[in-house]
């Protein structure tokens, strides 16, 4: 299985492929061509100075040595030198960056500092420093290069070791009594093991080129040893009169250069959870888990009710948002299937459900915000007479639709003034100068209780709490005085008491505003306090149609609403038992729909909420 | 988060103290300018360290080192003298530091000039290589990236996106001295349009420009690249894509200095290496800047001459850095308050 895995991730990661190979082929001519070709890369012969040709690719040089036969043979000491270096350099610098962390305080401290200190400088001058000392020579070019190389590698081992030393397993190792040294050898350099090899290959190809640098200025190898920056530095004289001569050292060099890039580049990507994955993620904007727990005993289980798709209660015929058989795809995945619901003006419709059921994917569809490769298709979405499955103009849509988001953070630019990004959709597309904007803005943020507005119009993201940030972006989408408000999560992120101030600057906008708004939650108690109509989803469908007011009042009908409410903790403490949810839509099973209908259980199992919710 | 309720009113006397958080400064650039000095003056005393080192570390008697093995016993005396080699260590660390500090770097060997008028004559001619190099480098990388992120976002025209990193990364990852001698042959020798030496006409620095640039600007250009893809799969760029904004300003207001610390951070690396590859390069173009001098003065070991141009190179590559770091808590104010900010 082992292997297989890595024999699927070498196919998958061409750059590592490719560097492989062509550092396998370096290898490859390290090894043999000093075997075969040290007579025509030695021997001084009659033919100098010869032109490429039929028997000497590439030409001969001063002494009649075959060009391209020295460069080959170069290959061997070069490599070799580099090689050298870069062992040196890691097993110093990985000792240094490791051992730093046994130290007592103040002499870790200055190390760390030292270490920095060493790495803001380009590591050439560590190395002519060296050269200075030693003199010119193979030897004194490979321990500068290795010496220059140390800081890089004791810094980012330090580093490393710094951020896994805190981490609880080596806690427990240094709590079980286990000593520094075993620690350091079992828990901490093998979970650092991945950036180090990153690094081992870079700066494998840094010290070849350095090394054949000071080569190739005089202060490396010496006549009559010669590796591909000598090879340069003797041709570099006579370049005027035989420039072909530089052409073989220069291509090895580069080869070597993109060969180490590409390993380079490929041992990243495997080492970079990041990029392992290549499933495109759909819309979901991290839906916070802990709604429903997994399937067990007890659990309601019931087919599906009376409330199927199309136009049934609770929908208003003259609305102001109109939502009809939208169905939204992935690729072939169906992430929401068949939605229909309008939302009358003034109303406020909530749209619940757990993680995956596609409410999020609704609501961006609705504002046209649905990710690259998500496709939306309905047989009416409109606002108004604003038509949003074709192309709106983009100053309707952003001044007719407000949008707030679930994570306040993660929603501001943080390189922007808070007053730039708040302000914008008025300067955009209303031409309201920025002094204007500016003072709206203050009066709104003041309005929802934003203390120091104007100072907060001149901060950055970064320094507002995350109940602050999601006011002001409420502020902000109601800057325009939109017809529709939708608020994706707009709780989820904040804790319990700011979460009740922000449901009432929702309900004081309704009030005064009249705004029709579009509420989307996996929190059925905060659904039901503010909503006038609620639409319960599963599996990107719809479930249960209900009202804000039959959740308070608990009387629900629908199976899967009743659990959802009874799985909430407000109920629990108004004296039931917390019962999980357990719900299987075999009505929608039974349809050869393509839709997402697996029960809680299996969803659980296959996509953990990690792999779902990032971002 | 907090296990807060867990822990009883009082401290118990076993429980661990928790260290109280250093003294921040208020105001970021206060509390930015101590910790930079510090860390400045730390970076400085050790460039001091590293090349007063050199003539103790030499190998053997220093001053048979210095003067050849055949010297006469008078030639070694004087040298001692002149270097003080006779004193200790500490002693001596003392007098070079104030020398320093006074800005004598001694006499050269060679010439029997003062260091310092060697390198007030050559620094000039790095200097007007290495600012256009940085210039033009970063004026090329950034936009070029940054066009090349947006056109293969979500895996769009994927050729282009892979012909940009082949082209690209080989360009990024090609030496500088073999590009300048690449160019040498091309646009001197085959062309016959530029200068391939000295520092006469202005035309003769525009191959080793090119040369110095060429490296830097692609790799930065990558790295642009993938941050710009990765700075547009951001909420914040959902939210500026609700605002309907052009694709001007989306990419420009919105995208761009959100690229700009990681790209600054990486930049810092690669002009301070860029700073090295000037000391290799001037020495294709027999230029006569620091670099063809240190390279001279190692072969000739001319001690005072190394110390001193590897004293200068060191704090050109410090204000680099300052510079930079100094740039960055301009742009991203929150890179003031602690390091620079990782990725």
């Amino acid at each position: 299985m082992a292997t297989d895995a890595t024999v699927r991730r070498w196919r998958r990661n061409p750059s590592l492929l490719s560097g492989a190979v062509i550092l396998g082929l370096l290898l490859v001519v390290a090894l043999v061509a000093p075997l075969l070709l040290s007579g025509s890369a030695e021997t001084l012969t009659d033919d100098a100075r010869l032109g490429p040709g039929a028997e000497h690719l590439l030409g001969t040089d001063a002494f009649g040595r075959d060009v391209l036969a020295r460069a080959l043979v170069a290959t061997r000491l070069t490599l070799l030198m580099a090689a050298a270096a870069t062992a040196a350099s890691f097993v110093v610098g990985v000792a240094i960056g490791a051992l730093v962390h046994l130290a007592p305080g103040w002499l870790r401290e200055t190390c760390l500092r030292l270490i920095d200190s060493a790495v803001a400088f380009p590591s050439l001058v560590l190395a002519l420093v060296i050269a200075a000392v030693l003199g010119p020579g193979t030897v004194s070019a490979i321990v500068a290069i290795a010496v220059a190389g140390v800081p890089g590698f004791a810094r980012l081992t330090a580093n490393l070791a710094a951020t896994v030393a805190d981490k609880d397993y080596v806690l427990t190792a240094r709590l079980l009594g286990v000593p520094g040294l075993r620690i350091l050898g079992r828990h901490v350099l093998p979970n650092i093991s991945g950036p180090l090899l990153v690094l081992l290959s870079s700066s494998f190809t840094l010290s070849l080129l350095d090394i054949s640098s000071l080569s190739f200025v005089g202060l490396g190898v010496q006549n009559p040893q010669y590796d591909w920056g000598r090879l340069l530095n003797e041709a570099l004289p006579s370049i005027f009169a035989q420039p072909s001569v530089v052409l073989a050292p220069s291509i090895m060099l580069i080869v070597t250069g993109v060969g180490a890039m590409l390993l380079g580049d490929g041992v990243a990507s495997l080492v970079d959870p990041r990029t392992r994955g290549t499933a495109p993620a759909p819309a979901k904007t991290a839906d916070a888990a802990g709604l429903a727990a997994p399937a067990q005993d007890g659990a309601a289980q019931a087919p599906l009710a009376s409330g199927g798709a199309g136009a049934a209660a609770g929908t208003e015929q003259d609305g102001l948002l109109t939502v009809a058989g939208l169905t939204v795809r992935a690729g072939d995945r169906t992430l929401v299937d068949d939605v229909s619901f309008t939302i009358g003006p003034g109303q406020i419709v909530g749209l619940v459900g757990e993680s995956g059921s596609g409410k999020s994917t609704i609501a961006m569809a609705v504002a046209g915000l649905l990710p690259e490769g998500v496709r939306a298709n309905a047989s009416r979405l409109a606002l108004g007479d604003l038509d949003l499955l074709g192309t709106p103009p983009e100053r309707r849509l952003a001044t007719e639709i407000g949008i707030v988001y679930q994570d306040p953070i993660g929603t501001f630019n943080p390189a922007l003034r808070l007053g730039t990004q708040l302000t914008e959709v008025a300067r955009v597309h209303l031409g309201t100068p920025r002094r204007q904007a500016a003072q709206d803005m203050v009066r709104s943020l003041a309005d929802i209780h934003v203390t120091e507005p104007d100072r907060r119009l001149r901060q950055h993201p970064h320094e507002l709490s995350g109940g602050m940030l999601q006011r002001a972006s409420i502020a902000s989408a109601m800057t325009t005085n939109p017809r529709l408000l939708i608020a994706d999560e707009p709780t989820t992120a904040l804790d319990v008491t700011v979460q009740a101030e922000v449901l009432r600057q929702f309900r004081r906008i309704n009030r005064e505003h009249g705004t029709a708004m579009l509420f989307i939650s996996h929190d059925i108690g905060v659904v039901g306090v503010l909503c006038d109509t609620v639409l319960v989803l599963h599996g990107g469908r719809v479930v249960d149609r209900t009202t804000g007011g039959d959740l308070r009042r608990g009387t629900v009908t629908h199976p899967y609403t009743r659990a959802l409410l009874a799985a909430t903790p407000a109920a629990v403490e108004a004296g039931g038992t917390l019962s999980a949810v357990r719900w299987t839509a075999d009505a929608h099973a039974a349809q050869p729909s393509g839709a997402p209908s697996d029960d809680l259980s299996d969803k659980a199992a296959d996509r953990p909420p990690a792999a779902e919710g990032s971002r | 988060m907090s296990a807060g309720s867990a822990v009883p009113a009082g401290p118990l006397p076993t429980a661990p103290v928790r260290r109280v958080p250093r003294l921040r400064l208020r105001g970021g650039w206060a509390g930015f300018a101590v910790r930079r000095a510090g860390g400045l003056l730390m970076s400085m005393l050790l460039l001091v360290l590293v090349t007063f080192l050199i003539v103790p570390l030499l190998p053997g008697d220093p001053a048979r080192a210095i003067a050849g093995t055949n010297s006469s016993p008078a030639t070694l005396a004087a040298i001692r003298e002149r270097l003080g080699l006779d004193e200790p260590l500490a002693t001596r660390f003392v007098h070079y530091l104030g020398d320093i500090a006074s800005g004598r770097l001694g006499t050269s060997f060679r010439f029997d000039t003062p260091v310092a008028d060697i390198v007030a004559t050559r620094l000039p001619y790095t200097v007007q290589l290495v600012i256009p190099a940085v210039l033009l480098s970063l004026v090329i990388a950034v936009p070029l990236g940054m066009a090349v992120g947006v056109l293969t976002r979500d895996g769009r025209r994927r050729r282009l996106g892979v012909g940009f990193g082949t082209v690209a990364g080989l360009l990024a990852s090609a030496p500088v001295y073999v590009v300048a001698t690449l160019l040498i042959v091309l646009f001197s020798i085959s062309l016959g349009l530029l200068p391939s030496g000295g520092a006469t006409t202005p035309s003769a620095l525009v191959l080793p420009i090119a040369a110095l640039c060429i490296g830097p600007a692609f790799a930065i250009a990558r790295v642009v690249r993938q941050e710009t893809a990765s700075v547009l799969a951001q909420d914040y760029m959902r939210t500026a894509r609700g605002h309907r904004l052009g694709s001007v300003r989306l990419h420009l207001r919105h995208a761009l200095p959100n690229l700009v610390t990681s790209v600054l951070t990486l930049s810092g690396l690669v002009l301070t290496s860029l700073l090295g590859g000037t000391i290799i390069l001037e020495n294709v173009f027999t230029y006569p800047g620091l670099g063809t001098e240190v390279v001279q003065a190692i072969i000739y070991k001319d001690y005072p001459v190394i110390q001193g141009i590897i004293l200068v190179v060191g704090m050109l590559a410090l204000l680099v850095n300052l510079l930079v770091d100094v740039v960055l808590g301009i742009v991203d104010p929150r890179t003031l308050e602690g390091g620079r900010r990782g990725h």
